[in-house]
């Protein structure tokens, strides 16, 4: 085989190895982590995997589906609580999972509904999520009298809900995880979603979703529907979100109005753009970063975190509007066309639409 | 009958508050199409101004309508020059950079002046509407909103400044090729908006706690009004005020003050979707 | 190949070497640790000591250090040190869990001493009683918690709330207005407001509930004018709700409708507001700075000279903080080890010592405290008591508490309106 058909050859299989490698890595984390890391310790790092759920619906719905949403937040905030009173008022966890999913994907499609059937610009699709998500945070913090309740749960308000049951092995009530077991659960559902989401970006609806991104008139003169695909998306990345708010309760044991807040919204974001936008690896990435961070500052009390985060933010934005994901590979491959092979090593292809959807 | 007075004067009073919430933020967004997300925080700057001027000894009225808008005004024109100059055209980077700016702000004022509120003396006396009283400061809210509209109505209308900001507005490049500096012009909008601001926080010092994280929870009213007033500053400030201003009075007095305020963004949720570049994108167009 | 085997320090070796440095290394400070911590006894404190909610939860850590200084230069106790270990909530509720878990899981504490709102106090109850760790809540509250391993020093409206309303019933009128915090403290309080106005003929024209960052209550001022009660009673929280008493002056209110709170002092207001917005307010508390006994006299001075300027407002929190922490430590000693059963049950045991507050004693069957109340309010920036009401029960669970009897009990009691 000459040296260029073995590019050639490899070039096909680039996504599939920068998908694997992943794959491991979290893998490895997964299984590795606890073998080093106290209880307590391993409670720390699984907010991190929670928030990298997180940030990945933020990024799909940002990065590939062109979506401007400002208020993911609510969708987190609906499958926590949702999780937290089936959880209760059932039992048993096997249940309340897919709930918590549920319920975000469903109020998703009538918020989007409401707002791509009614065309309006990108900028005030994240008005509207925006401002829903402050709607939804006011409202919840205003039922802390007895009387809000669904089934024998009080909503609490400003109370939260305390003592939430953690995730039970599946049909079960009688054997709930424990605080690896939480870990396993969450970093698998981390795996699900990364795997999902390369799926998806791999399957027809993926590549009309970005292409819809790029140029939406372009794909509604082919005959897609972007409004369809839009919401499609939406939903996807409510779900998501959804389920980052179950593992979120799991975490915490305990749920407030506080998970609706901007600042949750704005911590998306942050995620997203920090790692690299239009990539899957880069909210992952984000969220552990800037999540780290977040909790490291937060601890020593002199400086309030708000500060270095706005700061990042604003230098993210003017300096490297692309993350560091893309930096970084960028970086690489100029490093790597400096030697005389031409050929990337599977490290270097990520979920970059146009690679690895379009083939 | 006294009660309507009563009831009359909080709608009047809340339309006031709205409008001069709005206004800083309308400036910027009808010039230059950039959405400040950090124009809460403006006005807890210059809340905070006054408050530490006034507890300096400096007369009250001073602090509010001369030392607020100056600083923050400055300050507004330190970060336009810095940040946002760099960003123009880019709606969404500006969401994002002024965004950080507001957290930034926020941790700013946290780590220096710690996360309490301090409460300023209300310096009007109470009245009565027949047998209920109120404070009269409702009414100084009231002149300073009515005054602010009418000044800029009266500067972008009457002096060549306002021509230059409307030409600028309408066609830069026409007005570059006329001589004019459109970033010059963006630079003092952007100073003039954040004025504005800096003066409304401080004008509601008195009546609601002044503390880091006050800039939240006017942020969002202050957005929706502006996207659902439309382009024109004055009349689409001025008419999206009256109309959640109103629903959010008159449901806070039947309901409670938290309902008024999901009632109030609710509205804004629809009118948005029906009238999507805002009241005066619809009708009034050609308005200032 | 073979010069490996002759250097004196060949790569094997260095790495054996360093391999057992290192991980005695890592051992090393466990090793230190394990015997550091068989010499101190760990208190755990988790209070809100920056945001809104410092101004009475800075005061209330302020308390925790100074009891837990006199019981070490008193000797410790059972012969060891009290090391004390504090967290900052910052005002946020998030934080509260987390730093629950950390006291419990890394931190291993052997008391906590903690917790401001009662939305905080609900969020971490349940990890303490998980992780067996005697959990102490020193704040006022809305009554009515009964759960073995918690003990509640503050006063609850049974003793306070009720003299409220009987003040208010027999002086001002029978119609009353509540404004609350929209959190189970303010909710509850409400209910237990309708229960003594119903029982002594009155009854609520209206209750209003707000966030605590709400600060603007114009809106809410002309719907109690509307309602027209003979007095109100609020039940505001935190900094951001304070704002509620200078608009309700500045409104020309405080003339015509007089204000009762079982809340209102304690964030420093008489001492930060002007005198025209405060003076008046009726309130009822188990300590007042000012109370004219050598216990509370002595009491003050000893804030006053370890905290000096940085000393805010005094109020109950401090007292009952105080009461909560020589609770404690009396159980430890009458019990002579840390062991949760021995201590529960010397706590239990009918303990009783005169405080700053005066004679308090912790009833083994509520797990609550017994003691006096008093009626006042503040001219001139200091706090006149108006009378005195002894030996108050916390008798909110209306008997049903009874942990000697029913240990497994834990729930909260709320009124049956």
């Amino acid at each position: 085989m000459t040296s260029h058909s073995l590019g050639r050859f490899l070039d096909q299989y680039r996504g599939a190895g920068s998908f694997l490698s992943v794959c491991l890595l979290l893998i490895l984390v997964m299984f590795g982590l606890p073998l080093f890391v106290s209880t307590f310790g391993l409670l720390q790092v699984t907010i991190l995997a929670v928030m990298s759920i997180f940030a990945l619906s933020q990024g799909f719905v940002w990065g590939f589906a062109g979506i401007m949403s400002f208020g993911q937040a609510g969708f987190l905030g609906l499958g926590a609580y949702a999780y937290a009173v089936a959880v209760i008022n059932y039992g048993d966890s096997t249940l309340a999972v897919p709930i918590s999913i549920i319920l975000s994907m469903l109020f998703a499609a009538v918020m989007g509904y409401f707002m791509f059937y009614g065309r309006i610009s990108d900028a005030y699709v994240g008005v509207i999520t925006l401002t829903v998500s402050v709607i939804l945070f006011q409202l919840i913090n205003s039922t802390s009298g007895s009387q809000y309740r669904i089934g024998v749960v009080e909503l609490g308000g400003f109370n939260g809900i305390p003592a939430i049951p953690p995730l039970n092995l599946i049909g079960d009530p009688s054997r709930p995880l424990d605080q690896t077991g939480i870990w396993y659960a969450t970093m698998g559902g981390l795996l699900l979603v990364y795997g999902l989401l390369r799926f998806i970006l791999m399957s027809r609806f993926g590549r009309v979703v970005v292409a819809i991104r790029e140029n939406e008139t372009r794909a509604q003169l082919i005959g897609y529907d972007p409004r369809l695909f839009k919401l499609l998306a939406f939903v996807t990345g409510a779900g998501i979100a959804g389920l980052a708010g179950c593992l979120y309760v799991n975490w915490a044991g305990y749920i407030s109005p506080g998970v609706f807040a901007l600042t949750m919204s704005a911590q998306a974001i942050i995620f997203v753009l920090v790692g690299g936008l239009g990539t899957l690896l880069g909210p992952i990435l984000g969220a552990v970063l800037i999540q780290w961070l977040i909790n490291t500052i937060g601890d020593q009390g002199a400086v309030d975190p708000g500060l270095g985060l706005g700061i990042i933010l604003v230098a993210f934005v003017l300096l490297f509007p692309k993350g560091i994901v893309p930096l970084v590979r960028a970086a690489i491959q100029q490093v790597l066309t400096w030697r005389k092979r031409n050929v990337g090593s599977p490290l270097l292809a990520d979920a970059d639409p146009l690679q690895s959807g379009a083939e | 009958m006294d009660l309507a007075g009563l009831i009359a004067f909080n709608v009047v009073t809340g339309i006031a508050m709205l409008c001069l919430i709005t206004i800083g933020l309308g400036v910027i967004y009808g010039m230059m199409r950039i959405i400040n997300l950090a124009h809460g925080e403006l006005m807890m700057l210059g809340a905070f101004t006054c408050v530490i001027a006034t507890e300096a000894g400096i007369n009250i009225w001073i602090s509010i309508f001369v030392l607020s808008p100056l600083v923050v005004g400055i300050i507004g024109l330190v970060l336009e020059r810095t940040i946002i100059r760099f960003l123009y055209g880019r709606i969404l980077d500006t969401m994002l950079a002024t965004w950080g700016i507001s957290i930034g702000l926020t941790g700013l004022i946290v780590t220096i002046f710690g996360n309490n509120v301090r409460t300023l003396a209300n310096p009007a006396p109470s009245f009565g509407i027949g047998e209920y009283s109120t404070s009269l400061y409702g009414l100084v809210v009231v002149a300073v909103a009515v005054g602010a509209l009418g000044s800029l109505f009266a500067l972008l209308r009457f002096t060549k400044f306002g021509l230059i900001l409307r030409a600028t507005m309408e066609r830069p490049g026409m007005a570059a090729a006329l001589g004019i500096k459109p970033d010059t012009v963006y630079m003092a909008t952007f100073a003039l908006g954040s004025a504005l601001a800096g003066m409304a926080g401080a004008v509601l010092a008195p009546i609601s706690g002044v503390s880091p994280v006050m800039g939240v929870a006017y942020i969002t009213r202050a957005f929706i009004t502006v996207l659902g007033g439309g382009a024109a500053i004055v009349t689409g400030t001025g008419l999206a005020s009256m109309l959640f201003g109103t629903i959010d009075e008159l449901v806070s007095f039947k309901a409670s003050p938290v309902i008024g305020s999901v009632a109030m963004l609710m509205t804004a949720v629809v009118l948005i979707r029906i009238l999507p570049t805002g009241i005066t994108g619809r009708f009034l167009r050609r308005s200032l | 190949m073979s010069d490996h085997n002759q250097k004196l320090f060949g790569r094997r070796t260095v790495l054996k070497f360093s391999a057992t440095a290192a991980i005695s290394a890592l051992a090393a400070p466990a090793y230190l640790r394990q015997a550091l911590a068989s010499e101190t006894i760990k208190l755990g404190c988790i209070m809100d000591e920056t945001g809104p909610l410092s101004l009475e939860g800075k005061p209330m850590a302020q308390t925790t250090k100074l009891a837990v200084d006199e019981l070490n230069a008193a000797g410790g106790l059972l012969g060891r040190q009290i090391e004390m270990i504090s967290y900052d909530t910052q005002s946020t509720m998030q934080l509260y869990t987390q730093y629950a878990q950390r006291l419990a899981l890394q931190d291993k504490v052997d008391v906590v001493h903690g917790g401001l709102t009662s939305a905080s106090r609900e969020a971490i109850r349940p990890i303490f009683g998980r992780a067996r760790i005697p959990y102490f809540y020193n704040t006022l509250y809305e009554g009515g918690v009964c759960d073995r391993n918690t003990f509640c020093t503050g006063t609850t409206p049974a003793q306070t709330v009720n003299h409220l309303v009987e003040h208010g019933l027999k002086n001002w009128g029978k119609k009353t207005y509540v404004l609350a915090a929209d959190y189970n403290f303010g909710q509850i309080t409400t209910d237990w407001v309708r229960k003594f106005m119903a029982a002594g003929g009155g009854s609520v024209v209206g209750a209003d509930f707000f966030p605590l960052d709400a600060t603007n209550f114009s809106s809410t001022i002309s719907r109690i004018q509307s309602a027209a009660p003979d007095f109100v009673v609020t039940v505001l929280v935190g900094g951001a709700q304070t704002g509620f008493y200078q608009q309700w002056e500045s409104a020309g209110m405080k003339s015509k409708i007089p204000l009762a709170s079982n809340v209102f002092g304690l964030s420093n207001e008489i001492n930060s507001m002007p005198t025209s917005t405060t003076d008046g307010i009726v309130t009822c508390y188990g300590w007042y700075p000012g109370i004219d006994t050598p216990a509370s006299k002595s009491f003050v001075e000893k804030m006053e000279k370890q905290f000096g300027s940085d000393l805010t407002g005094m109020s109950e929190l401090d007292v009952t903080t105080y009461d909560g922490i020589m609770f404690w430590a009396q159980a430890v000693k009458k019990a002579g080890s840390l062991d949760r059963e021995a201590v529960l049950a010397a706590l239990e045991s009918g303990l009783s010592y005169d405080g700053p507050g005066g004679a308090v004693s912790l009833d083994p069957a509520t797990h609550h405290t017994i003691r006096s109340t008093y009626l006042g309010q503040p001219k001139d920036r200091k706090w006149q008591v108006m009378e005195t009401f002894a030996h108050q029960i916390p008798s909110d669970s209306g008997g049903q508490c009874d942990l000697k009897a029913n240990p497994r009990l834990n729930k909260q009691f709320t009124p049956v309106i």
